[in-house]
């Protein structure tokens, strides 16, 4: 009932009030049956109901009328419970979906305005004709600016000069709570801090506005460097630190002398000059991006992800590493080179129904070789095989002390793993090694801690339950999960 | 009866194609999709409607993405007899005019009270189609290729007990651009007629619709700026044209033994 046009005759056709506009939104029907919700893991899944407001006054209404249990959703990329409804108690996810409009391109600052629910995808696409780029991207496009601020997002830029966190780069976000009022939070504003990394529950995050970088091309000039074992492939990535982006695939079957062998990449943007007729025909490369299979049919049987086919991937992942690092250095497109996997659409499926488990821990610059090593010795030793498994060295930026943010100064390792049982139990040997090294996990990322062995992990945790910031109103599953 | 433009085919842009796309009831999800599509070709975008608040936060978005000027206009489909001089008062015809006006109403509600019925007839027909009769006149005198486009509804194609009125009314519609497009031929305007199902939006939301069926509204925008560019004048899903088969020759006696 929301479409515009129809309705009482207006001369001329005069702005109307909100009442005119037809039923509020929580009056709009019934809602359907609650349907079930995953994040991108497809595990765990929760039933819930979901929103969908298309403008600050829609979710001010909602946030108003629902009162508890609100979870903030953008495009459902958290792995695990981060953006579901908590499977307890009162509970309504709230999706960013409608919330998705630019507000302004400033290109000389440079900095985009948008809502919470545009996607990096849009970002990106919409910035590179102007020569302008997100001064921070994760592995995917296929995420919100809300989720990424909720997230407080890294890239492979984060040990570099211009990079960190995505929170290092924002200028404000407007965070509402639950009175349906909106606040606009600059750093070093109470609720700016816990608001970025807070996994989305100081509020629904409306709109921020974010510096950018700029770019001559779409285009980077990536080189891969083979690491035979773990030191190898540490030393490699420390060496590479010079270079704007950096990270390794790692090989996280390889045993014995093999342990942690690794392709190493590093690139850097291109310039215009370096780009040849075929690459300089497709300057900001978003012919390229356009290029995308799948998604997978979801009949892929669960047990088609296995330590055997994933070891014939890695031997051949590793071959075409090696081929590529004999070629030098070649150029990338940004799609292929920040978001590889996004190639593929749908590629969680390609762990069946019954979903997938990440893990990704960051360890502290000195206990980080150890703990890798017992890391990857333990998964070796399972067979259990990691389709993903990348490694990164991360820069400076702590975090505030009641903030919830995943970066800090270390090594961060991401694996993912079906989520059998068998698996599970691993992830849970994982989990007790990066205490045991001190590390910390990765929220988003993250379906299987507990609420005792987060606290022990980390301390932040007991600060950001007392922070004034946390409003009680908002609460995800991994929120209820975790007693956050 | 040619076009007095002297563009040849090969030119990709003839003066039509660069004036502005007009979209009325731009702040339905499908009018906005639509929009969004045609300002990624370049176009200049003017969005209609009545809550223009709203509709300067889409027209900042459209400029913002696409780079093209991005307007919003106070329009009241109601408004049957200030169509003809609303257009008049733009600063320049649209090359594009698209009706995404809609209002489903209802059905209880609407059964039982006269002035509602008057609502959802003006919303769904009367509004839309003097607009478009009035834009088609305009749009059919500039050189170049031209379109005016309706966004009916497969409800139309008969009448079922859910939704008689505002089917009714989106079938007089159709029947309307029928009848001016028939007027119309020959000439370099195209009238379309678009017949979408069930369309996730915000109208639709909380309804249980069947997911095969349902189409997102980028998807329905999509195969309504594939027609403009084939200058194809009616659109409908594969989907839907093959149920609307059956629908629409279902006899009477079967068809009052159904439900849905």
């Amino acid at each position: 009932m929301s479409l515009a046009g129809g309705g009482e005759s207006v001369g001329g056709g005069a702005a109307r009030s909100a009442p005119d506009l037809g039923p509020a939104p929580p009056l709009r029907g019934d809602l359907p049956a609650p349907a079930p919700l995953t994040g991108w893991g497809r595990f765990p899944s929760v039933r819930g109901h979901l929103r969908v407001p298309r403008d600050a006054a829609e979710a001010a209404a909602m946030v108003r009328g629902q009162g508890a249990g609100l979870a903030p959703r953008g495009l459902g990329r958290a792995y695990g419970d981060a953006a579901l409804p908590p499977a307890e108690g009162p509970a309504l996810a709230l999706s960013t979906a409608g919330l998705n409009r630019f507000v302004e391109i400033d290109e000389t600052a440079p900095r985009i305005v948008a809502e919470a629910g545009v996607s990096l995808a849009d970002m990106e696409t919409a910035l590179l004709p102007r020569g302008l780029f997100p001064p921070v991207v994760p592995g995917t496009r296929f995420v919100t600016l809300g989720g990424m601020i909720a997230a407080d997002v890294h890239g492979k830029n984060h040990h570099a000069p211009g990079g960190g966190s995505l929170s290092a780069h924002l200028d404000w976000v407007e965070v509402m709570g639950r009175d349906g009022g909106v606040r606009r939070l600059s750093p070093g504003d109470p609720g700016f801090a816990e608001t970025c990394g807070g996994m989305g529950l100081t509020g629904l995050i409306l709109r921020a506005a974010l510096r950018l970088r700029r770019v001559e091309t779409g285009w980077l000039r990536q080189e891969a460097m083979p690491a035979p074992d773990l030191a190898a492939a540490m030393a490699a990535i420390e060496a590479a630190s010079g270079w704007t982006h950096t990270s390794a695939w790692i090989d996280c079957l390889a045993r014995g002398a093999r342990l942690g062998r690794a392709l190493v990449y590093r690139a850097e943007d291109a310039a215009l000059s370096e780009l040849g007729a075929a690459e300089a025909a497709d300057r900001w490369a978003l012919g390229r991006a356009a290029r995308r299979i799948g998604p997978p049919p979801d009949l892929i049987p669960g047990f088609a992800l296995n330590a055997l086919t994933v070891r014939a991937f890695n031997a051949l992942y590793w071959r075409a590493g090696l081929r590529a690092a004999a070629r030098g250095s070649a150029l990338t497109p940004w799609s292929a080179c920040f978001h590889p996997l996004d190639a593929v659409l749908g590629w969680n499926r390609i762990y069946g129904r019954r979903g997938f488990v990440q893990f990704q821990c960051v360890l502290p610059p000195e206990t980080a070789e150890a703990g890798l090593r017992a890391m990857l010795e333990t998964v070796s030793a399972s067979g259990q095989g990691s389709f993903l498994a990348v490694l990164k060295l991360l820069g400076d930026g702590q975090g505030a002390p009641s903030s919830l943010a995943f970066p800090r100064r270390g090594w961060t390792l991401a694996l993912d793993f079906p989520a059998t049982g068998a698996a599970l139990r691993l992830v849970a040997r994982l989990r007790a090694l990066t205490a045991a090294h001190g590390g910390r996990l990765y929220l988003a990322k993250d379906a299987t801690l507990t609420r005792a062995e987060h606290d022990a992990l980390d301390p932040r945790a007991a600060a950001f339950r007392g922070a004034k910031a946390r409003d009680p109103a908002f609460l995800t599953e991994l929120a209820r999960r975790l007693g956050l | 009866m040619t076009s007095p433009a002297p563009a040849s085919p090969a030119s990709p842009r003839t003066p039509a194609e660069t004036r502005p796309a007009l979209i009325l009831g731009a702040r339905s999800d499908m009018g906005r999709a639509v929009a969004h599509l045609l300002a990624a070709e370049g176009r200049p975008i003017l969005l209609a409607g009545r809550d223009v608040a709203a509709l300067e936060r889409d027209a900042a978005d459209i400029a913002a993405r696409h780079r093209v000027e991005a307007r919003a206009l106070a329009w009241d489909a109601a408004d049957l007899a200030g169509h003809a001089a609303w257009l008049d008062a733009l600063p320049e015809t649209p090359g594009v005019v698209l009706s995404a006006v809609g209002l489903l109403g209802d059905q209880d509600a609407t059964q039982e009270d006269p002035a509602r019925i008057a609502e959802i007839v003006t919303a769904n027909f009367t509004g839309p189609a003097v607009a478009l009769e009035a834009a088609a006149v305009r749009l059919a005198a500039l050189p170049g290729p031209t379109a005016v486009i309706g966004i009916a509804s497969v409800a139309g194609d008969r009448g079922r007990a859910r939704n008689y009125w505002y089917g009714a009314a989106k079938g007089g519609f159709a029947t309307m651009l029928s009848g001016l497009r028939q007027r119309f031929a020959g000439t370099d305007l195209l009238v379309m007629t678009v017949k979408p199902g069930f369309v996730a939006t915000a109208m639709t939301e909380g309804m249980d619709l069947p997911a095969p069926l349902t189409l997102t509204a980028e998807a329905q925008a999509e195969l309504i700026v594939r027609a403009l560019r084939k200058r194809r004048a009616k659109v409908m899903h594969w989907k839907w044209a093959l149920l609307m088969g059956v629908i629409r020759n279902l006899p009477e006696a079967i068809f009052l033994r159904t439900r849905f």
